[in-house]
């Protein structure tokens, strides 16, 4: 299954990502998809959203780790529905190509409680190498390597397989990179390992933001998240989202709703989880957001919670990344066409 | 050792406003090199540079956490196993597994911890002149030192690669208060400066230096942004025997757009500092076109005037484009000199220019007699004629702290 390994030299990475920025800016010709914002003009966002109610095997208990296989018909399930194609390796040659070098940016700052799946994340590999993808083409990754290993990720700096360690390991770029409030230095293995980002966030509330999913994910990109949590984080995280090098590269999101919490994040708090056993997928970040955003205040509501508005912590920052200024997505429920798998 | 790289490096400052033409930032080379001289100095092992792009099994040297992690002083603890930081006035509420504004400060389980007690990631042997502190000890030399970490994040920050990073982000050595007392006599300093970066920050390491170093006869001094709350600034700030306040500008708009801070906490600060009777000098970092106009200079020296007295050190100093603003010229030194101009005409005492080597107004003249007093080259102090506290022509006192 696993290909040689590959470290890429710089300039290998950048005739890749050169490369890759072309067949971006080509248009929808080439076959690869682009960003949600550049869909056509009054295209509507697709949101997948996948459940599987024995995702962790029949009869399984609480806590206890999910069915491998059921996973991938999970992600299977959800991929085909996202891009309405009848096999799943149809949906992945749509978003990467051979010699691709894939940075899937996991989260795993809640420790094995709630933080991306393992599983999903290995089902993920599985598919990327079936269209065409080299194992050692693959980087998972977060900011430290301690937490991913705390997550239950297997750590590997080199080989034939799947790479997966934290920016702890490369370092950040020394350059800053500017946009609007965000001034930040970049993980290497984002700028120097991967020409395609896929987002794999976690589905929970977040005591500043009110919720964080797919576009605070990315605040473990960068060296300094803990300047950026003012506020509600708004408009930090848009304008995080906006940084060139975050934007050229992301194509997809698939969020890890298996386990999510609608209270007391994002530290684990297993007295405010559930087991949801879903996927959400989409392209358009903000889309995604905003729908994960109306499932957390569903369980609130379902708890005796007040929403998050009415704790004065609605995530805002959803608002700001859909607006003129950003458009990174859309938040407008009309303008999302969410689709259950 | 030290000495040396103060003489041919001397590439950091004391603020993350302060800057001169021959003394110029503290970039990640030289902070390595002084890092590594550093450690060498101390004893200690090298500090280890990460790989560029390519991890290594082994990654970065990894620091070890359990010396440097001591519970925070000053926090509150909430509900759920959140606290609510009082060590500055932004009040982080902080849950569990996450961290302040800072970035050193980090809560695990309820309990705040700082993660930058004696993790010293600059030292440098300074003459006081550069913090700038002009009337404390002229001519003498200042064990300078600092941790990772800032509470703002001004868009000019000189000193941005040790202020706005995490502690593990950067190369840093174990040097507890004994020892820093220690290198501070070894070196012939009267004086340890805590500086470079933000002190607020590692405001329980400063307290425990500065009792170690009063116990070895070693005074201390702070560089401070004094965006504090009282309680923290008369517990940490008690400690010192001298203070410099970087006061930012005169307008909340500046202090918001630029700082990420707000002014009236540190203006609550300098009253505080003044009631407590601490030696205080105050930095006006003039950013061309953000805080230059004739009525901020004219309020800041009448607020000064009124509120903490015309004896106070004013130093106005030449930005230099750096960090997140660099699209703005070099303070002409005409302005400079206007802003000494109208808080002179205010009824300060004693306002200086910095960052303009050479300029007659870095030095020191009796306000009465209007004779030179102490004359400063770049940062030294190369005439010091004060005498028991006062002007030896005219015989009027000159305050500060002049001699050891």
């Amino acid at each position: 299954m696993m290909n040689t390994m590959h470290i890429a030299s710089r300039r290998d990475f950048l005739k890749k990502a050169l490369s890759g920025a072309a067949v971006l800016g080509a248009g929808g010709g080439t076959g690869l998809l682009a960003a949600a914002e550049q869909s056509p003009a009054g295209a509507k966002s697709r949101v997948a959203i996948a459940h599987d109610a024995l995702l962790r095997g029949a009869g399984s208990t609480p806590g206890s780790s999910v069915d491998e296989r059921r996973m991938l018909a999970l992600l299977d399930r959800a991929m085909q529905a996202l891009f309405d194609r009848d096999r799943p390796i149809e949906a992945w040659k749509k978003l990467v190509r051979p010699g691709d070098l894939v940075g899937l940016k996991v989260n795993t700052l809640g420790g094995r409680g709630i933080s991306t799946n393992p599983q999903l994340v290995e089902a993920i590999c599985e598919r990327l190498q079936e269209a065409g993808i080299k194992a050692g083409e693959i980087v998972v990754w977060d900011r430290e390597t301690e937490e991913l290993e705390r997550a239950g990720f297997h750590i590997s700096t080199s080989g034939n397989g799947v790479l997966c360690f934290g920016t702890d390991r490369v370092d950040y770029e020394q350059e800053l990179v500017e946009h609007g409030s965000v001034g930040s230095r970049l993980s290497k293995i984002l700028t120097q390992r991967s020409n395609v980002l896929i987002n794999v966030p976690v589905l929970k509330d977040h005591d500043g933001a009110g919720v964080t999913i797919a576009l605070k994910n990315m605040y473990g990109v960068i060296h300094n998240p803990n300047k950026y949590h003012p506020n509600g984080c708004d408009p930090y995280i848009a304008d995080l989202n906006m940084l060139p090098e975050i934007r050229s590269r992301m194509r997809l999101t698939i969020c890890d709703a298996t386990t999510a919490m609608y209270e007391g994040g994002p530290a684990y708090k297993p007295e405010h989880s559930w087991k949801n056993n879903a996927l959400i997928v989409s392209q358009d970040p903000v889309a995604l957001d905003y729908t994960g955003w109306q499932i957390i205040e569903h369980k609130r509501a379902e708890k005796g919670l007040k929403t998050l508005e009415a704790e004065e912590r609605a995530p805002r920052y959803i608002a700001t990344a859909a607006d003129q200024e950003h458009r990174l997505g859309t938040n407008d429920p009309k303008r999302i066409t969410t689709v259950e798998a | 050792m030290f000495r040396e790289l103060d003489a041919q490096e001397g590439k950091s400052f004391d603020s993350c406003s302060e800057r001169s033409l021959c003394w110029r930032s503290l970039d990640r080379r030289s902070f390595l090199k002084c890092a590594l001289a550093s450690g060498a100095a101390l004893g200690l092992g090298e500090a280890a540079q990460p790989a560029a792009g390519i991890p290594s099994e082994a990654g970065q040297e990894k620091q070890d956490d359990s010396h440097f992690v001591v519970e925070a002083k000053f926090y509150q603890k909430l509900q759920n196993r959140k606290i609510k930081c009082k060590l500055c006035p932004r009040e982080c509420t902080v849950g569990d597994k996450e961290r302040g504004y800072c970035g050193v400060r980090e809560n695990r389980g309820g309990t705040y911890y700082t993660l930058v007690h004696s993790r010293v990631c600059a030292a440098h042997v300074d003459p006081i002149e550069k913090k700038p502190l002009f009337h404390y000890l002229p001519g003498t030399t200042a064990f300078s030192l600092a941790t990772a970490g800032c509470n703002v994040n001004c868009k000019f920050c000189q000193n941005w690669d040790i202020s706005q990073v995490r502690p593990e982000q950067i190369p840093a050595e174990y040097v507890p208060p004994a020892r820093i007392a220690e290198l501070a006599k070894q070196y012939s300093c009267p004086t340890i400066a805590y500086t470079y970066s933000e002190p607020v920050v590692f405001s329980e390491f400063l307290m425990d230096a500065a009792d170690a170093g009063h116990e070895a006869g070693i005074r201390s001094v702070v560089v401070s942004n004094g965006y504090m709350q009282e309680e923290a600034l008369r517990t940490a700030y008690g400690k010192m025997d001298a203070v410099k306040i970087d006061l930012k500008s005169f307008t909340e708009p500046y202090y918001r757009n630029v700082v990420s801070g707000q002014l009236k906490p540190v203006l609550d600060s300098l009253v505080t500092l003044k009631k407590m009777g601490k030696w205080t000098e105050i930095v006006y970092l003039v950013v061309p076109t953000l805080n230059d106009g004739d009525q901020e200079f004219r309020g800041l020296a009448q607020w000064i005037k009124t509120n903490l007295g015309g004896d106070v050190p004013l130093h106005f100093t030449q930005y230099h484009p750096e960090y997140l603003l660099k699209n703005l010229p070099i303070t002409p030194v005409e302005t400079l000199e206007r802003a000494k101009a109208i808080a002179d005409a205010e009824g300060l005492h004693y306002v200086y220019i910095g960052n303009v080597p050479g300029h007659p107004s870095q030095n020191t003249y009796c306000p009465q007699c209007k004779r030179l007093l102490v004359e400063r080259v770049g940062f030294t102090a190369s005439q010091m004629l004060i005498e028991k506290g006062a002007c030896p022509f005219c015989h009027h006192p000159i305050p500060g702290v002049w001699h050891v």
